[in-house]
Formats: structure tokens, sequence, C-alpha cells
């Protein structure tokens, strides 16, 4: 019975069942890990993956992202081609990577594609904490210089969702020139005058928060995000001892200067459209 | 000469003894004034720069004005203390940037000195924005249109180190090593444990020979046996050399050029 169940399910309805086992725990309940309130997952999810109790971001994959944010059927991808890359020849790396995309449906750790945002056209890249904890290894960065590029390209807005635990160890110093790269990539794409919207999600911090991440034009962050350079563990090890409530959190960047605003998650695709619409230049 | 295994190279790219910025600044160039400061918060010293002139009168090449920066590390514990270690925070990058953009402003090519075991991680950094101090460092200086040469004098690691390191010319020393963490650190992550850095120095690819052929630099400088601390003046002289040919070949090119080959030597980097 089982395996004909199995054999019902079409191959894209199998994709979104994975991606969303990968975006939360399994079953029809899930506990918030914030106010430990048990909540009715379809419920979650029609709240943009957001606890209606509490209101705790839940993170989300870049597949969920993008249909939060890109008009329906518009999206198109940029850079699916470029694969992952093994340059220090590192013990397991790509078998992981491969067991990885198996089990999660995913095929790297950042997602760009042109879309339309309420009828606005931008480019768009959007980092998956489900892969690799979204760390910068030469995919990433390569399809992320690839979507800055198209932007230019097609002078249009670039709008980069961000989520990252920082650069890609495996990949070792060809990760941290990705840091590099992709920001002279901004550099030409500032010089363009073109707008570049960067938004900080849970968490975004090493070598993404120092590149591309902290260049946005506008710097937005969803609520309680973990943003920094540094983790707090490596901080706190560092200065021996315990860093205080809410560091390194959205509204601790806000207050720090770092940041334009912090916006919910029912209210992104607005407030982007809003921006995008704002710096549009009439087309002589 | 037996072959110096990666982690051997860590060592001595440590060695309190080892060269530091100020030193190969004192051999290499005449008249540096050391300049300070960022104009927002403070003087990091674990970053020092300034002006000066480079020129080789034996070789009838005369002086000509430039900008140097370097990441200092001291030579004993008191020194250490003063330099935070060569771990700079955000107004050191400022700094720097500050310097480079000034540099710009008045034609002078730019020489780095890198040799830090990272950018520090402190609450103050974090506070003042440690991630957008480099990240405004390598949008910058991809920009720049004066020459830029880097060299990795010592210990580069991590986005401490790329922050003052995109360049026209990435150099290492011989037995310099360039990565994107410590192997220390590298070790704790990838292999739950710390005490394997011999290991991780080993698979990392972080010595000069390595990154030569990954491309990720230009070229080895190369040092007296037992490391550059044994002919200071050797080391030296072959890097001033090579830094005023350099110069001398890249001022040949128009700003233009010479922006878009540095944004296609960084474009190239994890591409095959």
């Amino acid at each position: 019975m089982v395996i004909d169940k199995i054999k019902k399910v079409n191959k894209q309805e199998k994709q979104e069942k994975n991606e969303k086992a990968s975006d939360m725990m399994i079953g029809k309940w899930i506990k918030c890990d914030n106010c430990k309130q048990i909540l009715y997952k379809e419920e979650v999810h029609n709240n943009f993956s957001v606890c209606p109790n509490c209101g705790k971001h839940f993170r989300i994959s870049s597949r969920r992202r993008i249909k939060q944010i890109a008009d329906e059927g518009t999206f198109e991808e940029i850079g699916a081609e470029v694969e992952t890359q093994d340059p220090l020849n590192f013990d397991g790396y790509l078998k992981k990577i491969e067991t990885l995309r198996e089990k999660t449906k995913i095929n790297e750790a950042v997602k760009c594609g042109t879309c339309e945002i309420n009828g606005e056209k931008a480019v768009l890249a959007v980092m998956d904490s489900n892969f690799m904890m979204g760390s910068m290894g030469s995919c990433v960065g390569e399809r992320i210089t690839l979507a800055i590029e198209k932007s230019i390209e097609l002078k249009l807005p670039l709008v980069i969702f961000c989520v990252s635990g920082g650069a890609r160890m495996q990949e070792g110093i060809i990760s941290l020139m990705q840091m590099a790269k992709t920001s002279a990539a901004l550099a030409k794409h500032n010089k363009a005058g073109l707008l570049y919207i960067s938004i900080l999600t849970d968490p975004t911090t090493g070598g993404v928060t120092a590149s591309f991440a902290s260049l946005g034009d506008v710097i937005l962050s969803e609520p309680n995000a973990l943003i920094g350079f540094a983790g707090p563990r490596v901080i706190e090890q560092t200065i021996n001892q315990k860093l205080p409530e809410g560091f390194q959190r959205s509204e601790f960047l806000l207050e720090h200067g770092f940041i334009d605003k912090i916006v919910e998650r029912k209210d992104m695709k607005e407030t982007l459209y809003k921006i995008i619409k704002l710096h549009k230049k009439e087309v002589k | 000469m037996a072959k110096i295994t990666a982690s051997e190279r860590v060592n001595l790219a440590r060695m309190a003894e080892r060269p530091k910025a100020l030193d190969y600044i004192n051999e290499i160039f005449t008249d540096f004034m050391e300049l300070h400061g960022d104009r927002n918060f403070g003087d990091d010293k674990s970053i020092i720069g300034g002006i000066a002139y480079l020129g080789d009168s034996s070789k009838k090449i005369s002086d000509f004005p430039v900008t140097v920066i370097g990441e200092q590390k001291g030579k004993n514990v008191k020194e250490n203390m003063e330099r935070n270690f060569g771990m700079c925070n955000p107004e050191g990058y400022r700094k720097a940037l500050r310097l480079m953009k000034q540099a710009e402003k008045f034609g002078r090519p730019i020489i780095t000195f890198i040799d830090t075991p990272g950018a520090y991680p402190g609450m103050g950094a974090e506070e003042r924005g440690q991630g957008e101090a480099i990240a405004r460092n390598l949008m910058e200086m991809s920009e720049l249109e004066v020459p830029i040469i880097c060299v990795v004098i010592g210990e580069g690691s991590s986005g401490g180190a790329l922050a003052i390191g995109v360049g026209d010319r990435v150099v290492m020393l011989e037995n310099a090593v360039y990565s994107i963490l410590s192997p220390e650190g590298f070790a704790s992550i990838l292999y739950k444990d710390a005490s394997k850095a011999k290991e991780a120095a080993e698979n990392m690819k972080i010595t000069a020979q390595d990154l030569k052929k990954l491309n990720v630099i230009d070229k080895i400088i190369s040092e007296p046996e037992g490391g550059a601390q044994n002919d200071l003046k050797q080391v030296a002289s072959s890097l001033k050399e090579y830094i005023i040919k350099t110069i001398k070949e890249l001022e040949k090119i128009s700003k233009d050029e010479l922006v878009q080959e540095r944004y296609n030597k960084f474009r190239k980097m994890g591409q095959y």
C-alpha cells in the first residue's frame, strides 16, 4: 500500500514534500522553539512560516521564499548550471553534497533568477539554510555574481535574501575569494546606478556578512535574526564572558546603525515593491 | 633541503622573530610617515598605514611616492598586547580604506602587507560593524584606480587578511600561509577537534606553493633556509625589486584597464 502511495505522487509533489520536510519537523504538528506552543503546521505555513502565537520567524527554504516574494510563474532561474567545486579535494565533501541533494532536493545554498514583484521586474537571489547552513563556496559565489551581472545587463534592481553560516570551510581559500568576487561585482552594480536591496535573515554571519550582505543600498532584516561577523560562541570564548541578551540580533543592529529597517515577513513583498517602485527611473 | 610540511610553515609564519610589517616597510621604503585614525572612532594599532617613497638608485629608478598599509603584529607579549596580536577592529579596516582612497586621490600606488590571525572577534568589533567594514574594503578596493600590490608576509587568515588583499598582484613569501581561517579553527569546525590542526593544515592548501597552483596568488618570494628572520635584508631586497618592477608595469596600462583586469582576476576564482 505504501509503495502504491509513493508511485502516485508525481515528481513535483515529491520535491515539494521533501522541501517541506526540510523546512521544519515532519508531521502535522510542530512545537515553536520560542514560545513552546504546539502549532498546526499548515496554519504556520499559511502564516508565512511565522508562529501565530509569538511571531517567531521560522527559517524557510529558498523555494518557499521565492513563492512568497516573486509573482506566480515569473521566476526564471539564473546559474542553475553552476556546479559545486571541490578545490581542496576535501575528503568526503562531494559525497556529502550528493547525499544532501538527495535528502533535501535542494541543489545548492542559493537560488537566483529574474522575477516580478507586484509586476516590477527584479533579479532575486535567495539563500537556503537547509543546504550546508547556507555557506558560501564557489558555487554560491558564482551564482550570486552571475545574478549581479545579470542585473547590470538588464538594468534591473537586485534583491538578495541572505542566510548563511559564512564561508564554506570545505572549499578553503576559494570560498574566501568569493567574498572579493561578489563584492567587486556589486561595485560595478553600484557604479551603474542600480538599486540593491539586501535582506538579512536568521542567521547571517561570517563571510557573507563581510561581503554582499552588508553592501545593500537599503538593508532590511527580519525580526530577531542573528546577524554578525564572528559567531556568538567565538566571541564568548575570546572575551571569556557571556554575551548579553539580544546581542547581534536585528534590533541590536538597527540600534547600532547597520540596518535600515526591520520588516516582518508578511510585509516583506509589499515593502520590497515600494522601495523598487520609488527607485524606478523612467526609460526614455 | 628537506621538504617543509604545511604545518611547519604555519609555525614559521607565526614565529615571534619573523619580520613584521614595519621591518619590511623600513627596509623597502624611505621616509615612511605613519598616518593615524579612521576619522570616525579611533586609531587601531593592529594596522598601520602611511606615506613613503619607493625607488632604487642602483637601478636609476628615482623615488616616487606610495601609500603603505600593513597589519602589524608584535614580537613579544608587550608589543602584541599593544598591537592586539595583529587582529584588527573595524576602525582599522576603515583607516586602511581612508588611506587607500587618499592614495587614489593623489595617484599613488598602494602596497599592503598582510599578517593577521584574523579580524578581532570582540563585542566592540561587532557593535561597530566588523562585517560591514571588511565588506566595504572589498568593494572599494576592487575599484581603486591606482596599482595595488598585496604581500602576505606571515599569517593571512580569513576576512581580516582579505580586507586589505584585493590587489592587482597578490604575492606571498615562501613560508607565509594564507587561509580561510586558522588550521585550529578549521579543525574544530570540520573535525570537531582543534588538536587536529596539523592534519587540517596539510589538507587546507594554505602554502604559497599550493595557492600559486590554485591561481590565488601571482608570485612566491623566496626566503633563506630557516625563514625570513635569518636574512631580512635579502628578502626585503627581492620584494622591493618585485614591487618596483610590477608598479612600473601596471602604470603603463590605463586606469580603466587596470580596474577591469583586477575585476577579471577575482572574477575567475572558483570558476573552472
